[in-house]
Order: structure tokens, then C-alpha cells, then sequence
């Protein structure tokens, strides 16, 4: 995809990381515009949640570029690193919901620890976050109390919390029923038209990357394979897009 | 790297290997482990010395961890002391009998409970309870991702958890430390007045006549490194902990294995500095 750097929010050139011997991602080019969904599609342990947490700096990479709204990401201090991250929400696979606190103060953490707000308008912020993903009516409960859904969807509310303009979605329907993974996909696309949000997702779900992005792109041995609209997918004579379309279908 | 695919025909046993290169090979990635764990225990301690001295502080998580680590250990650490103070009084009597000296038995008791047995049961107790406890917590958050998601979220989790555990492990130990003292010492005077009744004042006059400050102070000081090694070890094993429930297991196990064996080494040389410093 090509773009002008100003209207790109997340910059990926030549990244390379390998876990030892392991290659996982070996010379990745990716360009996501601002308010773009893009969905990275691919097999399990092919690198797609890295990915994400390279974007994010969780995690570093060997070699190449990550910029994050024009900002190079490697190099930058910890207090840079955090600027950045204030504007990046993510949402973790399981939720990674703290489970010492209760729903209200997982979503009240990053706004306790990274704003002013005193604890009314906390309260009132996180009632509007949770009500926004249909899960005000839990906010006393702890995490072990809820199912896998609600986790995901107080996870999205906590990724929300710091008003980000990047989300970034790790497998966010999987381990889901139909009905609660349509659910959560119909929140997503929601987000992406209300709040005009740049959503990265990584999934192997094909309906749900369908369904919630503008781009694919299918990420195989540790580069990215193909990538544009679901229909360029489709079309694709590659013996891999095939098979991957097929057995996923 | 990709590996060879093995064709028919071709035996897919691999090279054998002599006992000399297998052992070589055995001792140097030995040895790689034990200094990599090192270089990352040295990052880490880099990274909690930041974390604990730049603000902002946690003041409330750390009174919630001195709570945690000293409230719940009170009553263990104190049936540990109250054990250990009827063990020695039963011990020593009969030894000092043997050889008419049954009069010391107070000062044998009171200064072995606050030199050496009172710091070292207290350590030995808390690295059990609350090591475990660290590493296993944090193990546990760690393999969930909920320590990264705390990062993600633009918060140092080494200031909220790491920071916080390190120092009320440091400041609780001395603290605890006079509770294991205080029970170890009653007891020996009930273990004592039983056989041979003595009132408790005179049980105390006799056993601290010959015991000045300094045998009391610099042992409970020790305690505060003990404090140190059991938060920095848990912590430590915790925040590198993978593999699901099985890596969790492993951090809280090797938290308490590590911090023993470094309580253990840390008090060898406590003791040789103490008799240098306080004669």
C-alpha cells in the first residue's frame, strides 16, 4: 500500500525477529493507514501476535523500522516508548484482565496511573467505557467470575480507556461462540466507523476478517505473502492462499 | 534455518557423539545458562533500582505489600520463633546439666535466639511463605499477559509490582524478626520453668546480662538483606517466567530453592562482617 507518511499511522520496513534459531518474522513490509482496519491473517505460530507486540514495543526486534505516527519506535526511552503506547490500545487474546482487581478498576488502571481525573469523573468514564461494550451491569464482579467473552469485551473497554487512535487486536474472537464472536466483530467494525479508529487484527478467523477489515494481508513463513482486499485474496493463484482459503472456509 | 528433509532410505539416527564432546557440550551450555541468569538478574536490578527511586511512588501498594508480607507471616513466623526457643531450652539444658553450667542456660538461649536463630528462622519462613507466594503471583501474570498488557497500558509494572514487593520484603524482615525473637524467648522460659521454675524477670536479667546492643541490633539488621534477596529472587524468577501453568510452577518453585540458598550464603558472610564490625 502506498501512502503519504502523514496519512500512514503505522510504518513496518524490513523487520526481522527470530526467537534463537527460529525465524519468525524475516523481512516484513507493511504500511496501515490512518482509520484503515487491517486484518494479518495466517497459521497458528506464524509470528501474527509478535508482530503486535513489536508495534507496541512489549517486544524488540532484530533489525528494520517500526514507526508509530511517523515516530520511530527502537531507541526511544522508556518515557517516549510510554507516550506512544498512551495512544496505541490493545487488546490482548485471554483479555489479560488483572485479576486482583475487579471489572471497574481493571478499566479505572490506566486511567488512575496516566491521568488527572479525579475519581468521579473516573467512575463516570469507566461506566461509559463498559457501558459502550454492553458490560455496566458487571462492573463489581472479578474477572474470574466472568466468561471468556465479557473478558474480551472489559479488555476492549480497558483498550479504549486512554482514548487511543490505534487499536491493535490480538485474536479477538477466537476460543468464542458464534454468537459472542459476532458480537465482538460488530463492536469492532462499531469503533472503526464511530470513533474513526486505525484497527490492526490478527486473526485466523476468515469470516471475521471479512466482516471487520478494508485490507488483509496473510503473513506465511515469516513474510507477507499477499496483501490487499478480501477479493484480492480470493483471487489469488498462490498454492498457499489457496490451501489456506479452503481449509479455513 | 530450515532443517534437511530426510529422504527414504537415508537413516534419520543422528551422528554419534563421543562422552567427551557430549560433557563438553553439557558444561558450556552450563555455563552459559548460569552467566546469562546473572547478566539478567544484573538488567533487573538495574530496572527496580529506576523504578523504586523515580517518582512517581506507589504509596498504597506498598502498604498493601507490607500487609501482605508481614501481617500474614506474623503468626507463622512467631510459632516458628516460639519452636525453635523450646527446642533449644530442651536441647541445651541437658547438655549444660551434663557439665554444671545449667545457670547459663538463659544467655544460651537468649543470645542464640537473637544472634543467629531468630534472623535465620524468620528468613527461612518468609522466603517459603512469601517467595513462593511472589513468584507464583507474578509467574502467573506473567505467562497471562497481564504484564504486558500493564506496559502496554503505559505503566512500569517494575514500579507497581516489582518496587513495591522488594521493599516491604526489606523493610518487614527486622520487623518480623523481633516477633520470632520475642515467642523464641518466652518459650524458652516456659520450656524452662517447667522443669526448673524461674520467674521471668530473673529468666531475663540472667539472659541478658552477658548480651550488650550489639548482639541485637546488627543480627536484626541482617534480616533487612534477607528481606532484599527473598524480593529481588521472587521477583526476579517470576517476571522471567513462560510456559503456561508449568513455568508458573517453576518460578514459585525455584523463588524459594534460590532465595534459601542466597539467604544461607548472604548470612555466612553477614556473620564474618557482623564479628568484623561488632565485636
Amino acid at each position: 500500500m502506498e501512502g503519504n507518511e502523514a496519512e500512514l499511522a503505522v510504518v513496518l520496513q524490513d523487520l526481522h525477529k527470530s526467537f534463537g534459531r527460529q525465524t519468525v518474522l524475516n523481512g516484513i513490509d507493511l504500511k496501515i493507514a490512518r482509520g484503515e482496519t487491517l486484518a494479518i491473517l495466517g497459521r497458528s505460530g506464524t509470528g501474527k501476535s509478535v508482530l503486535l507486540k513489536l508495534i507496541i514495543g512489549l517486544q524488540k526486534s532484530d533489525s528494520g523500522f517500526i514507526r508509530v505516527h511517523g515516530k520511530e519506535i527502537s531507541g526511544l526511552s522508556l518515557e517516549e516508548l510510554n507516550q506512544i503506547r498512551k495512544k496505541v490500545g490493545f487488546l490482548f487474546q485471554e483479555g489479560a484482565l488483572y485479576d486482583s482487581l475487579s471489572i471497574e478498576d481493571n478499566v479505572a488502571f490506566p486511567l488512575a496511573r496516566n491521568t488527572r481525573m479525579s475519581q468521579a469523573e473516573q467512575k463516570d468514564r469507566v461506566r461509559q467505557l463498559l457501558s459502550s461494550v454492553g458490560m455496566e451491569k458487571d462492573l463489581g464482579k472479578m474477572p474470574s467470575q466472568i466468561s471468556g467473552g465479557m473478558k474480551k469485551r472489559v479488555g476492549l473497554a480497558r483498550a479504549l480507556a486512554l482514548e487511543p487512535d490505534i487499536l491493535l487486536f490480538d485474536e479477538p474472537t477466537a476460543g468464542l461462540d458464534p454468537i459472542t464472536a459476532g458480537e465482538i466483530e460488530d463492536l469492532i467494525v462499531r469503533l472503526r466507523e464511530e470513533r474513526k479508529m486505525t484497527s490492526i487484527v490478527v486473526t485466523h478467523d476468515l469470516h471475521g476478517a471479512k466482516t471487520i477489515s478494508n485490507r488483509v494481508a496473510l503473513l506465511h513463513e515469516g513474510n507477507i505473502l499477499i496483501e490487499g482486499t478480501f477479493d484480492d485474496l480470493q483471487k489469488s493463484e498462490d498454492p498457499f492462499v489457496s490451501q489456506f482459503l479452503s481449509q479455513s472456509s | 534455518m530450515k532443517e534437511r528433509p530426510i529422504y527414504l532410505g537415508e537413516t534419520s539416527f543422528p551422528k554419534p557423539q563421543t562422552n567427551i564432546t557430549q560433557f563438553g557440550e553439557l558444561v558450556k551450555s552450563s555455563l552459559c545458562s548460569f552467566f546469562e541468569w546473572f547478566g539478567e538478574l544484573g538488567i533487573f536490578c538495574g530496572r527496580l533500582v529506576r523504578a523504586a527511586l523515580t517518582p512517581p511512588y506507589e504509596g498504597r501498594e506498598l502498604i498493601r505489600q507490607i500487609d501482605e508480607v508481614g501481617s500474614k507471616s506474623l503468626l507463622l513466623v512467631s510459632l516458628a520463633g516460639a519452636a525453635i526457643g523450646v527446642v533449644l531450652s530442651l536441647e541445651t539444658s541437658a547438655s549444660l546439666i551434663r557439665f554444671g553450667a545449667e545457670s547459663m542456660l538463659p544467655s544460651v538461649i537468649i543470645i542464640s535466639i537473637i544472634r543467629e536463630m531468630g534472623p535465620i528462622i524468620t528468613g527461612l519462613i518468609v522466603c517459603g511463605r512469601v517467595g513462593a507466594g511472589i513468584g507464583a503471583e507474578l509467574g502467573s501474570m506473567k505467562v497471562t499477559e497481564q504484564i504486558d498488557a500493564m506496559e502496554a497500558s503505559a505503566v512500569n509494572p517494575y514500579r507497581i509490582l516489582v518496587a513495591t514487593r522488594v521493599l516491604a520484603c526489606t523493610l518487614v524482615l527486622p520487623l518480623l524478626t523481633l516477633a520470632a525473637d520475642f515467642s523464641g524467648i518466652v518459650m524458652g522460659w516456659v520450656t524452662n520453668t517447667i522443669s526448673e521454675p524461674i520467674s521471668l524477670r530473673l529468666f531475663l536479667d540472667t539472659g541478658f546480662k552477658n548480651a550488650t546492643f550489639n548482639d541485637f541490633l546488627a543480627p536484626t539488621i541482617k534480616t533487612a538483606v534477607f528481606g532484599l534477596i527473598i524480593g529481588v529472587i521472587a521477583c526476579f524468577q517470576g517476571m522471567r517466567a513462560t510456559g503456561g501453568t508449568e513455568g508458573v510452577g517453576r518460578a514459585a518453585t525455584n523463588s524459594v530453592v534460590l532465595s534459601s540458598l542466597f539467604i544461607i550464603l548472604a548470612d555466612v558472610l553477614l556473620v564474618r562482617l557482623i564479628l568484623i564490625f561488632f565485636p
